[in-house]
C-alpha cells in the first residue's frame, strides 16, 4: 500500500478523468475502453499492484492465488442475444477498468451529476488495484436455444454425473454465466462483483454467489502452500504457473479439442465443500494424518520429511502397512493414481457464519481448472467420493462447471466474442 | 393501470400537435412556395437543401418538400443524434411542416429518403438568446399533468378509505378485507408525494414492525392486524376515525403541493424501491398477504410520473425512453402472470422463484428510473 505505483494507480488518481469521461458518455464501450490509456504492468510486484486484464488466457488462472474471492453465478434473464452480447462487452469494459484500480464507470462514483446514482458504488475508493482478477465462465445452461449457442456446446462441457454422497442444492449450484473475483482485498473483490451484477440488471439476475478467503491453494512456487480449514496444507502438488508443459497438456484448450471458440480457454469446476468441523478437531491428529495421508506440520507425505518430497505409496511402515493408507486422500488423488490427470486448484475457505445449531457453517470453496473435466475432475472426483476417508467429515453442497472463454486481446475485444461472432 | 395510460395518451397528443404544427400533418400541394418565416427543405433521393444555414434561437418551422421519388423523413439532430425534432413519412410530391424549438447550439438538419440509414446532412447553428421556453414550458406540462393524477388518485383515495373505514366500523370484518387493497391501492400510487409531509405518513401507513416500544400505532396495518389476525375490530372505530382524517388532510396537502420535476422523477424511482424492498418481501401486508395489489399501484404511479415526464424525456433522452417503455412492460407482464380475478395472487401463494422473477423485472426498470432525475436537470 505504501509504494508509489499503489497510489498512482488509486481509484482518487482518477478524478481527473472524470471530466474528460463527461464527454464521451453514451458513446458506450468504445469510449470507456479508451480510458484505459494507462499500459498495465507486466508484474504485480507488491499485492496493491493490478495484474494485466488483457492476454491469452484470462487473469485468474495461473494468476498467483490472491487471498480473497468473490465468486458469482448469473442466471441470463435477458431473452435477447444482441443484448447479452452488449453486456460482455460492456462487463469487459468495466472489468478491464475495475482491475487496473479504476472506477466502474467513466463519472465514477462522485463525478457525476448530483442528481445522478454515481456510476460506481464507491466503496473501493482510494483503495489500490489490490491484484483484483475477475475471469469469466459460460455455463452450460446457457447452451441452449435461447441464444443459439446450442451447436457451440463444448464436448468438455458435459454436465458432471451424480457422485455418491453429494448432497447438492440446487439454488447455489450452476448458472449460465460466473464471474470469480480474486484481490488481496475483500473490499476490492465484493466492489468488482456488485459492480458487474448493477450493469447486469434486466439482463442477468444474480442466481448465487459465495465469498472465500485464505486461498488453499498456491498456484506460483513463489507462495506458500496455505492451509484449508482442516489445518492442513492445500494444494502442494497442485499444477502451477511455472509448469508450462503441464499447462499446455493438462489446462488449456486447443482448437483441436473440438471447439475452435476455446482455444486458450479452461474449464472450471466449482464445488461447495461444508466442513464438519467440530467432529473433525476432535479426531485424533493420527488419525487427521492418515485421511490426508500427509503431516500436518509440514505437510510431508506420510513416511517423508519435508512437504515437497515425492510421495511414495509403495513404502511401508514397520508393521507392514503402507505409510499411505488405500483410502487415504492423497492416494486416491494424485495424477500418478489417475491417469496422470491434473488440476489446477485455485480454493478458497470459506465461513458463512454459524448454522444455527452453532456449528460453523464453513468449509471449501473448491474452484479447479482443466483442459477436460471428463478427464481429470470427473475421475478423480468420483473415485473420491467413492473410497475417501475424508468424506465423513465433508459433504458437497453446491456444483458448477463453467467454459472460461480466452482472454481479451485488447480494447477491441470483449469477454466470449469467439464464441458469439 | 388505466389512469396512467389516459394520462400518457394526452400528454402524447399535445407533442404530436406541437411537433406537427397546425397543419397537423396534412399535406400542402406539391411546388408550394414555404411560407413567410419558414425555412424549405428540398428534399430529394440524394439531395437535401436547406434555405438557411444559421436561425435564431427560438421557434424555427421547416417546410419540407420531398421532390424525390422515396417516402422520406426529417430530422433536426442535437450532438450525438439526440432528436430535437422529427416528422416522418413525408410522401413523394408532399410538403409537410416542422416546428422545432431550438436554444442556442450547433445541430444538423437531416433528410433520410428511404428513411433509412445516416441520412443527408447539412450543418445548421443557432444563435442568439432563447430562454429555454420549450423545455421550461414542457417540465411545468409535466408537473401539472402529475398534479392532475395525483388529483384523481387522492378523490379516489378518499371514497374508497371511507368505505374501508365505514366497514370497519360497522364491524363487517369480509367486507372490510375486501376493501383493504383497493383502497391501498390508491394510497400507493401517489405514496412518494405522502411521504413530503412527515409524520402523516406513518400515521397512515407505519407497519408494527416500524414502531418503537411504546409509540402509539395507528393506520391501515394497525387496522390489517385485527381484521386478520385478531379477527376482531369492535375497538378499532377511533382508529377508523383518524385514518380517515389523516388521510382527508394529506389528500388535502397533496393537492396544494408545490411539485418540481424532480419530485416526479424521485418519486417514480422511490414507487420502485417501495416494491424491492417491502412488497418483493412481503413485508408490506405481512397478514393478509395483498402485497401483489400495493406492487402494482406502486408501478402504476411509477409510471404515471414517468408518462408526465415523457415529453422531456424524448428530448433529452429518447433512449432511456425506449428502455423503459421496454422495461416497463416486462414488469407489467410479469405482475400480469399473478392476476387473479379482479385482483392479484396472494404473496404467500408465489414461490421463491416466482418472486426472483418479479424483484429481477423490478430491479431492470428501477436502473434506468434513477436515469431520469439527470436526465431532466441537465
Amino acid at each position: 500500500m505504501s509504494d508509489s505505483r499503489g497510489a498512482r494507480m488509486s481509484r482518487r488518481g482518477l478524478f481527473g478523468l472524470g471530466a474528460a469521461g463527461a464527454a464521451v458518455v453514451g458513446a458506450g464501450v468504445v469510449a470507456s475502453n479508451t480510458l484505459l490509456d494507462e499500459a498495465p504492468v507486466a508484474h504485480a510486484a507488491s499485492i496493491s499492484d493490478p495484474f494485466p486484464f488483457y492476454g491469452e488466457h484470462q487473469a485468474g488462472v495461473v494468476t498467483p492465488a490472491q487471498d480473497r474471492l468473490h465468486f458469482v453465478a448469473f442466471d441470463v434473464i435477458t431473452k435477447n442475444r444482441a443484448e447479452l452480447v452488449e453486456l460482455l462487452q460492456e462487463w469487459t469494459a468495466a472489468a478491464a477498468r475495475l482491475t487496473q484500480g479504476k472506477e466502474a464507470g467513466s463519472f465514477g462514483a462522485v463525478g457525476g451529476a448530483p442528481e445522478a446514482a454515481p456510476d460506481d458504488t464507491g466503496e473501493a475508493l482510494g483503495l489500490p488495484a489490490s491484484g483484483l482478477t475477475l475471469t469469466i465462465g459460460f455455463g452450460a445452461s446457457l447452451f441452449d436455444e435461447r441464444f443459439g449457442l446450442a451447436g457451440k456446446r463444448p464436448a468438455a462441457l458435459a454436465d458432471l454425473p451424480k457422485f455418491p454422497g453429494e448432497q447438492l442444492i440446487p439454488e447455489i449450484s450452476g448458472g449460465d454465466i460466473c464471474v470469480q473475483a480474486c484481490a488481496h482485498d475483500p473490499q476490492v473483490a465484493v466492489h468488482a462483483i456488485r459492480n458487474l451484477a448493477r450493469i447486469g440488471f434486466g439482463k442477468v439476475s444474480v442466481r448465487w454467489s459465495q465469498l472465500g478467503f485464505g486461498c488453499t491453494s498456491s498456484t506460483s512456487r513463489a507462495q506458500a502452500t496455505p492451509r484449508n480449514l482442516m489445518g492442513f496444507k492445500d494444494g502442494t502438488n497442485n499444477l502451477k504457473l511455472e509448469d508450462a508443459e503441464l499447462l499446455r497438456d493438462q489446462l488449456w484448450a486447443s482448437a483441436q479439442d473440438g471447439s475452435a471458440w476455446m482455444a486458450g480457454g479452461t474449464y472450471m469446476v466449482t464445488r461447495k465443500i461444508r466442513m464438519a468441523i467440530e467432529t473433525w478437531d476432535r479426531t485424533s491428529l493420527a488419525e487427521q494424518e492418515q485421511i490426508f495421508g500427509r503431516n500436518k506440520g509440514e505437510g510431508a507425505p506420510l513416511g517423508k520429511q519435508a512437504e515437497f518430497d515425492a510421495v511414495d505409496f509403495a513404502a511401508k511402515g514397520a508393521d507392514g502397512q503402507p505409510h499411505i493408507k488405500a483410502d487415504a486422500h492423497v492416494r486416491l488423488a494424485h495424477p500418478s493414481n489417475n491417469s496422470n490427470a491434473h488440476l489446477l486448484r485455485r480454493g478458497y475457505n470459506f465461513v458463512d457464519g454459524s448454522d444455527g445449531l452453532g456449528r460453523l457453517d464453513a468449509g471449501l470453496f473448491f474452484i479447479a481448472y482443466q483442459r477436460d473435466p471428463r478427464k481429470q475432475f470427473v475421475p478423480v472426483q468420483m473415485k473420491l467420493a467413492k473410497n475417501d476417508a475424508l468424506n465423513e467429515y465433508i459433504k458437497h453442497v453446491s456444483s458448477g462447471l463453467f467454459a472460461c472463454p480466452p482472454g481479451v486481446r485488447d480494447a477491441g475485444d470483449y469477454w466470449g466474442r469467439t464464441l458469439f461472432e | 393501470m388505466r389512469t396512467a395510460i389516459r394520462l400518457s395518451f394526452g400528454v402524447l397528443a399535445l407533442t404530436t400537435l406541437a411537433a406537427c404544427g397546425s397543419g397537423g400533418g396534412a399535406a400542402t400541394p406539391s411546388g408550394s412556395a414555404a411560407a413567410p418565416g419558414k425555412i424549405a427543405v428540398a428534399a430529394s433521393d440524394t439531395e437535401c437543401k436547406v434555405a438557411a444555414s444559421e436561425v435564431t434561437a427560438g421557434t424555427t418551422t421547416f417546410s419540407i418538400t420531398n421532390g424525390g421519388s422515396k417516402v422520406t423523413e426529417f430530422y433536426v439532430y442535437a450532438p450525438g443524434d439526440r432528436v430535437m425534432a422529427e416528422l416522418e413519412n413525408i410522401v413523394p410530391g408532399l410538403t409537410r411542416e416542422l416546428i422545432a424549438e431550438l436554444p442556442a447550439g450547433a445541430y444538423e438538419t437531416v433528410c433520410k429518403p428511404g428513411m433509412i440509414g445516416k441520412g443527408i446532412r447539412n450543418a445548421l447553428k443557432v444563435t442568439g438568446e432563447h430562454k429555454a421556453l420549450n423545455e421550461d414550458a414542457k417540465l411545468a406540462e409535466a408537473v401539472a399533468g402529475y398534479k392532475r393524477y395525483i388529483k384523481a388518485q387522492s378523490d379516489t383515495l378518499l371514497v374508497k378509505t371511507q368505505e374501508f373505514v365505514d366497514a370497519v366500523k360497522a364491524e363487517k370484518v369480509d367486507k372490510a378485507k375486501e376493501l383493504y387493497p383497493v383502497a391501498r391501492t390508491y394510497w400507493e400510487r401517489i405514496e412518494p408525494v405522502a411521504e413530503i409531509f412527515g409524520n402523516l405518513d406513518p400515521a397512515i401507513d407505519a407497519r408494527e414492525a416500524d414502531l418503537a416500544d411504546g409509540e402509539e400505532w395507528t393506520g391501515f396495518h394497525k387496522i390489517e392486524k385485527d381484521l386478520w389476525i385478531k379477527k376482531d375490530v369492535s375497538k378499532d372505530g377511533p382508529i377508523a376515525d383518524k385514518l380517515i382524517t389523516d388521510v382527508k388532510t394529506i389528500v388535502d396537502k397533496a393537492n396544494a403541493a408545490q411539485l418540481t420535476p424532480l419530485n416526479l422523477a424521485n418519486g417514480a424511482k422511490e414507487l420502485l424501491d417501495e416494491v424491492a424492498t417491502g412488497k418483493i418481501t412481503g413485508e408490506e401486508d405481512i397478514w393478509s398477504h395483498t402485497d401483489l395489489w400495493d406492487f402494482d399501484a406502486n408501478l402504476e404511479g411509477s409510471k404515471a410520473a414517468v408518462q408526465a415526464l415523457r415529453p422531456v424525456l424524448e428530448e433529452r433522452a429518447p433512449d432511456l425512453v425506449r428502455t423503459l417503455d421496454q422495461k416497463f412492460a416486462a414488469a407489467e407482464a410479469a405482475l400480469d402472470a399473478h392476476q387473479k380475478g379482479d385482483g392479484w395472487q396472494l404473496h404467500n401463494e408465489l414461490s421463491k422463484a416466482e418472486l426472483k422473477t418479479l424483484s429481477d423485472a423490478i430491479n431492470a426498470l428501477a436502473e434506468p428510473i434513477s436515469k431520469i432525475a439527470p436526465a431532466i436537470t441537465k
